[in-house]
C-alpha cells in the first residue's frame, strides 16, 4: 500500500501531503524535512527510486513540482510511477495545463481529485474519463447548492429566523 | 450561517484553524464545524453538501486514527453511509476508509459490507478499499467480506474489478481461510479475466501508452502469484497466461515494463515449472541493458531474489552485473554489489576480485566503505591459496586501507603468520607497498609489524620466490620506514605502539642500527600519552640494560592458529547466544577478574604483544576456553546451576586462583610450534604415560617426545563405534577411567561412562565429580552412583557424562575437571584437565 504521498515544490515547500498511515504530527515533520533533504538533491539522471527506512520511496518530478509516494517492499515501484503519473493527468485534465499555482490556489480540489484516486493507500480508479465525470458531477452539485443558498427567497428565510 | 459564497466559509474556517495555538483549540474549531454541519443536517439544509465536503476534508487532514476526537464522528459517518446520495456515501467511505481507527472499523463494518453490493459502481468501489483498512485493523472480520468480495470479481466496471481484486489479494494476506476458498474457486476466473483483459481491444478509456489498463494487469497478476504461491495445481492454471504477458508485453514504455516486472516476480514465486524461469531471468537481463535507470535497478532487485532460485542462469549476466557496480547512480551501484557479492564462488573469484579492485582506484569516497567491506569478505571467504590472498589485501589496503575494518587487517596477520614459506615475500612486498601509501594506516600497521617479524628476512633476501623481482634493503632502510610512520602527524596510538615494538624487535635483529633505534624511542619517553611513555621508557631500559634476555623477549610470535581465530570470530558472541536450554557447563572463565587485561581477544596487538610466556600464561587460560569476559555471561553460566555446585566451579576457573598445573602447558596443546622450553614435564604429570595430547592441529613436538599412540592424522575419516577407553585422570590417590560409547545416528553426541577408583587406603566420602568443557562443547552430567568411594579399589562410583561436539571433526574433546572429597574428615581436592580423548569424538 501507499503510506503517503507529499507534493513539494523544488524551494521545499510543501504543496500537498496525505497520509494512510498513522503519523504523529511530530513525526509528520520529521518525515517531510528528511524525504525534503534526499529528493531535492538528488540529480536528473538517476532513478526514480529511494530507498528510505526500509521503505521504497517513489518520486517525479513534474516542472516545478516533486511527487513523491513512500511504498513498501513488496510493491511495484514501475506500477506507482505510473500511478503519480495518472494523477498528474487528471489534474491537468480538471485545471487544463495545470500550474504549480492552480494547487496553491485550489489545493482542496486537488483533495478531492486525490480522494477519488486513493482511498486506503490503494488505487481506486484507472479510468480518466469516470474520475473527470464523478468529480465534475460532485462540482455542480455544490454549485447548485450553493445557488439556492444565495438565492434571494433563502436569504429572506434565514432572516427572518 | 453566512449564505453568501461559501467559499468565505472555508477561509474562516482555516483562518481560525491556523489561529489555533493548541491542539485542543484546533478540535474545538473542528467540532464547531461538524455541529454545524449537524445543525445544517437537521434544518434541511440546502448546502450542507458543501458543507460536508469540507467538513470531510478537514476531518481527514486534521484528526487520524489516533486521536479519540475521531470517536465522536462516528454516528454521523453511520447516518451518511446510509444516505440515499451517492457522493455522500462516497465521502463518508472515503474518510473511513483513510482514518479509522479499530473501534470505529468494529462499528461500521457491518454498513460497509451491505454497500459492497450497492447500485451504483463507484460507491461499491470504495466500499471495497475500506473494507481493506476494515480487515486490516481488524483481522477477525475478514470472514464475513470473503463472499462479498468474490462476487466483486464478476463485475465488468474496471473500477469495481481494480478495487475487487486488491480486496481478494488483502483478504488472502490476512486469513488463511480466505486463501483457501480463493484458490479453489477463483483461479479460473481469475485467469480467464486476465486473459480478456490481455486480448482485449483498443478501448481509449483506459488506455495507457498502447496497453489496456495495465493497473489492472498487474493487481490481476499479484493476486496470481499469492494463489500460486505454494500450490501447485493453482500455478498449474496460471502458466499460459504468464507465457502470454511475458512474452507479449510491449517494454518501451513504463506500463509494459511494469506489468513485464510484476509477471517475473509472479513466475519466481510460484511453483517451478519448464521454461517459464528462464523465460523470466532473460527478460530482467533484457531489463539489465536498459538504458532507463529504473528499469535496471528494478531488475537488479529481482534478480538479488532469483539468485536463491536459480543461481547458474544468474550467472550468465555477471559481466553485466559488474557494469553496474560502475555506473554513475549511487543506488544502482549499491544494489549491483551487493548481487556480486551473492554472486561470487570458487571459480570466478579471481576475475570478479580484479574488476572489483580496479573499480576501487576510481571509486568516490561514500561508496569505498562498502566496496572494501565486500571485497575483503569476498577474498577472505574464497580465496584458494594464500599468496593471492595476500597479494589481494595488500592491494585493497594500498587503495583503500583507512576503510578497512580492525578486524580485516587482524585477520591478514593471521594468515601472514601461518603463510612460514611467504613470509619473506609478504615483508618485501609490505615494504614496497608502504613506499608508496604511506598514508593508508592499516598498510602501516601491517608493514610495521611484519618489518618487526621478519626484518632479517627482508635484509637479508631470504625466501625468494620465482617471481619476484629482486630487491636491496638495508637496515636502516627498513628502520627509515618505522621511523617515518612513528613520526607521521596523523599516526595514532595503534601505529605507534606498534612502531615502538617492531623497533625494540630490530634492536635486536639490526644490532648496527641499536644506537639509532634508541635514541628514537628515547624521543617518546616525554609523551603525554601515557601507552607510548610507558612503552619508550620500558623498551628502553631493556635495551640499555637487559641486553641478556633482550632476544629472549624479542623472538618470533607463536603462529596464531587460524582455525581458533576464525572459530571465535564467528562465535564472538556473548556466552547467552552458546548456552541452549539444554545443560551446557559452559561456564565462563575469569569471574573474579573483569579487569584482566583483555587478552581474550588473542590479536588485540594493541596490548602488549611481546610473547613473554610467563606473564601471558593464565590469561591464554580463558583463550582454550573461549570464553567471554564480560560479566553477563558469567550470570547465565550460573543460572545454569548443574547438581555440580556452579559456584564451586567458578572458582576453579578463575584466574585469581591459578589451577592445579602449570597453565602454560594449557598453551602447548593448542599452539603447535610452541618453543620447547614450556615443561614438557608438567604434561607427564597431567596425563597418563599413554595418553597423547590431541591437538586440532597436527604435528606438535611436543608429541615426539611421548611415546604411546602415533599421532593421528587431526581429521580423522574413522568413525567406528569403537572407542579405547582411556585413563583419563591418574594421581597418587585417584584414578578416573572413561569408556566411550556413541549414540547411535548422533555422530556428534558421546557417552562417556566414567569410574572412579579409590587408590588409598582410606576411605574417601563425600565425593564429588565436576567437569568444565570450552564453548564449542556441551556437557550433561548424570548423578554418580554414589559418593562414598571405598578403599584400595574394592569398590567404584560410576557417573555418566553425555558430551555434544558442535565442532565434531574439526575439534576433538577436551575437559577440565575438579574432584573434591572428603579422607579422613580433611578436605581434598584435585584438579586436572583431560586432553587425551580419542579422535573422532
Amino acid at each position: 500500500m501507499i503510506h503517503f504521498v507529499l507534493l513539494i515544490s523544488r524551494q521545499g515547500k510543501v504543496r500537498l501531503t496525505k497520509w494512510y498511515s498513522p503519523y504523529s504530527q511530530k513525526e509528520r515533520t520529521k518525515v517531510i524535512r528528511e524525504l525534503s533533504g534526499l529528493i531535492l538533491t538528488r540529480g536528473p539522471k538517476l532513478c526514480n527510486f529511494v530507498e528510505w527506512r526500509g521503505f521504497k520511496v517513489v518520486y517525479k518530478r513534474y516542472a516545478s513540482l516533486y511527487f513523491c509516494m513512500c511504498i513498501g517492499q513488496d510493491d511495484n515501484e514501475l506500477e506507482v510511477l505510473e500511478i503519480i503519473h495518472h494523477f498528474v493527468e487528471i489534474l491537468d485534465r480538471y485545471f487544463g495545463s495545470v500550474c504549480e499555482l492552480d494547487l496553491i490556489f485550489n489545493f482542496h480540489k486537488a483533495y478531492y481529485i486525490l480522494d477519488e484516486l486513493l482511498i486506503a493507500g490503494e488505487l481506486q480508479e484507472s479510468s480518466k474519463k469516470t474520475v473527470a465525470r464523478l468529480i465534475a458531477a460532485q462540482d455542480s452539485l455544490v454549485e447548485a447548492a450553493k445557488e439556492q443558498a444565495s438565492s434571494i427567497s433563502n436569504m429572506i428565510a434565514q432572516a427572518t429566523k | 450561517m453566512n449564505p453568501f459564497s461559501s467559499g468565505t466559509r472555508l477561509r474562516d474556517m482555516i483562518r481560525a484553524i491556523r489561529a489555533c495555538k493548541t491542539a485542543a483549540e484546533e478540535r474545538a474549531v473542528v467540532r464547531k464545524e461538524s455541529a454545524a454541519i449537524r445543525a445544517a443536517v437537521n434544518e434541511n439544509d440546502q448546502d450542507y453538501r458543501h458543507q460536508k465536503r469540507i467538513g470531510y476534508l478537514g476531518l481527514m487532514l486534521l484528526l487520524d486514527e489516533r486521536q479519540e476526537v475521531l470517536m465522536l464522528v462516528t454516528n454521523s459517518l453511520k447516518q451518511d453511509l446510509n444516505h440515499s446520495n451517492q457522493y455522500i456515501v462516497g465521502l463518508a467511505l472515503c474518510a473511513l476508509g483513510n482514518i479509522c481507527s479499530a473501534e470505529m472499523a468494529r462499528d461500521l463494518a457491518p454498513e460497509v459490507e451491505r454497500l459492497l453490493q450497492f447500485r451504483d459502481p463507484n460507491v461499491r468501489k470504495k466500499a471495497a478499499l475500506c473494507s481493506i483498512r476494515i480487515i486490516k485493523k481488524v483481522p477477525d472480520l475478514a470472514e464475513n467480506f470473503i463472499n462479498p468480495a468474490a462476487a466483486l470479481l464478476k463485475e465488468k466496471h474496471h473500477g469495481v474489478l481494480i478495487t475487487g481484486v486488491q480486496l481478494c489479494t488483502d483478504l488472502c494476506k490476512v486469513s488463511a481461510e480466505a486463501l483457501e476458498y480463493f484458490r479453489k474457486k477463483c483461479t479460473d476466473n481469475l485467469v480467464k479475466l486476465l486473459k480478456d483483459v490481455v486480448n482485449s481491444p483498443y478501448a481509449p478509456e483506459y488506455d495507457v501508452s498502447g496497453i489496456t489498463d495495465p493497473f489492472l494487469h498487474i493487481r490481476l497478476l499479484k493476486l496470481l502469484r499469492v494463489l500460486g504461491q505454494g500450490d501447485a495445481d493453482a500455478s498449474d492454471c496460471m502458466n499460459d497466461i504468464l507465457a502470454q504477458v511475458a512474452t507479449k508485453t510491449e517494454s518501451n514504455k513504463i506500463a509494459g515494463n511494469a506489468i513485464l516486472y510484476e509477471c517475473v516476480e509472479t513466475i519466481m514465486s510460484i511453483e517451478d515449472t519448464s521454461g517459464l524461469r528462464v523465460l523470466a531471468i532473460n527478460i530482467l537481463g533484457r531489463f539489465l541493458s536498459n538504458r532507463d535507470n529504473n528499469i535496471r535497478y528494478v531488475a537488479l532487485n529481482m534478480l538479488m531474489k532469483a539468485i536463491t532460485v536459480d543461481s547458474q542462469a544468474v550467472q550468465r549476466h555477471r559481466a553485466t552485473i559488474l557494469e553496474c557496480v560502475k555506473d554513475s547512480d549511487a543506488s544502482i551501484r549499491k544494489r549491483a554489489l551487493e548481487l556480486v557479492y551473492l554472486l561470487v564462488n570458487e571459480s570466478n573469484v579471481k576475475p570478479l576480485t580484479k574488476e572489483l579492485i580496479d573499480y576501487l582506484e576510481v571509486s568516490d569516497q561514500e561508496f569505498r566503505g562498502d566496496l572494501t567491506a565486500k571485497i575483503c569478505s569476498i577474498v577472505e571467504k574464497f580465496s584458494p591459496e594464500k599468496i593471492w590472498y595476500i597479494d589481494q589485501m595488500l592491494k585493497v589496503l594500498s587503495e583503500a586501507g583507512n576503510f578497512v575494518k580492525d578486524e580485516v587487517w587482524h585477520a591478514l596477520i593471521v594468515v601472514i603468520s601461518n603463510a612460514s614459506n611467504l613470509h619473506g615475500y609478504t615483508v618485501r612486498s609490505l615494504y614496497r607497498a608502504v613506499q608508496t601509501s604511506g598514508e593508508q594506516e592499516s598498510l602501516v600497521r601491517v608493514a610495521v609489524w611484519c618489518i618487526g617479524e621478519y626484518g632479517e628476512m627482508l635484509v637479508n633476501n631470504a625466501g625468494m620466490l620465482d617471481i619476484e623481482d629482486p630487491i636491496t634493503v638495508t637496515e636502516s632502510d627498513a628502520v627509515d620506514v618505522i621511523e617515518i610512520a612513528v613520526k607521521y602527524h596523523t599516526s595514532d596510538l595503534t601505529t605507534r605502539a606498534m612502531c615502538l615494538i617492531a623497533l625494540l624487535k630490530l634492536s635486536c635483529h639490526f644490532p648496527t642500527c641499536s644506537q639509532r633505534i634508541k635514541d628514537i624511542i628515547v624521543q617518546h619517553k616525554g609523551s603525554l600519552v601515557l601507552e607510548l611513555q610507558q612503552r619508550s621508557i620500558e623498551f628502553n631500559s631493556i635495551i640499555e640494560k637487559h641486553q641478556n634476555i633482550r632476544s629472549a623477549l624479542v623472538e618470533r610470535m607463536p603462529v596464531l592458529d587460524e582455525a581458533t581465530y576464525s572459530g571465535r570470530r564467528a562465535g564472538s558472541l556473548p556466552a547467552t547466544v552458546s548456552t541452549s536450554p539444554g545443560p551446557a557447563l559452559n561456564l565462563p572463565n575469569g569471574v573474579a577478574k573483569p579487569a584482566a587485561a583483555p587478552l581474550v581477544d588473542l590479536l588485540d596487538l594493541s596490548s602488549d604483544d611481546v610473547p613473554a610466556p610467563s606473564s601471558s600464561g593464565g590469561d591464554f587460560l580463558q583463550d582454550l576456553l573461549g570464553v567471554d569476559l564480560s560479566p553477563a555471561s558469567s550470570l547465565s553460566g550460573t543460572s545454569q546451576a548443574q547438581k555440580s555446585g556452579t559456584d564451586v566451579l567458578l572458582d576453579l576457573l578463575s584466574i585469581g586462583t591459578p589451577p592445579a598445573q602449570n597453565s602454560s602447558s594449557t598453551t602447548d596443546i593448542l599452539s603447535p610450534s610452541q618453543d620447547n622450553k614450556t615443561s614438557i614435564g608438567t604434561l607427564e604429570r597431567l596425563s597418563s604415560p599413554s595418553a597423547q595430547a590431541s591437538s586440532p592441529i597436527g604435528g606438535s613436538p611436543v608429541m615426539d617426545l611421548l611415546d604411546g599412540f602415533a599421532p593421528t592424522p587431526p581429521m580423522p575419516e574413522d568413525n567406528g563405534p569403537a572407542y579405547p577407553s582411556v585413563v583419563a585422570f591418574d594421581s597418587s590417590s585417584l584414578r578416573i577411567t572413561f569408556n566411550f560409547s556413541k549414540p547411535p545416528g548422533n555422530p556428534q553426541t558421546t557417552l562417556i561412562q566414567a569410574t572412579f577408583a579409590n587408590k588409598s587406603p582410606n576411605v574417601y566420602t563425600d565425593f564429588i565429580f565436576q567437569a568444565a568443557v570450552p564453548k564449542f562443547l556441551q556437557l550433561h552430567l548424570d548423578p554418580a552412583s554414589s559418593n562414598t568411594l571405598p578403599a584400595s579399589d574394592n569398590g567404584s562410583i560410576t557417573q555418566t557424562l553425555r558430551v555434544t561436539n558442535s565442532q565434531h571433526g574439526k575439534k576433538s574433546l577436551v575437559m577440565r575437571i575438579r574432584i573434591g572429597y572428603k579422607m579422613n574428615n580433611k578436605d581434598i581436592l584435585e584438579e586436572g584437565q583431560i586432553n587425551n580423548f580419542p579422535h573422532g569424538l
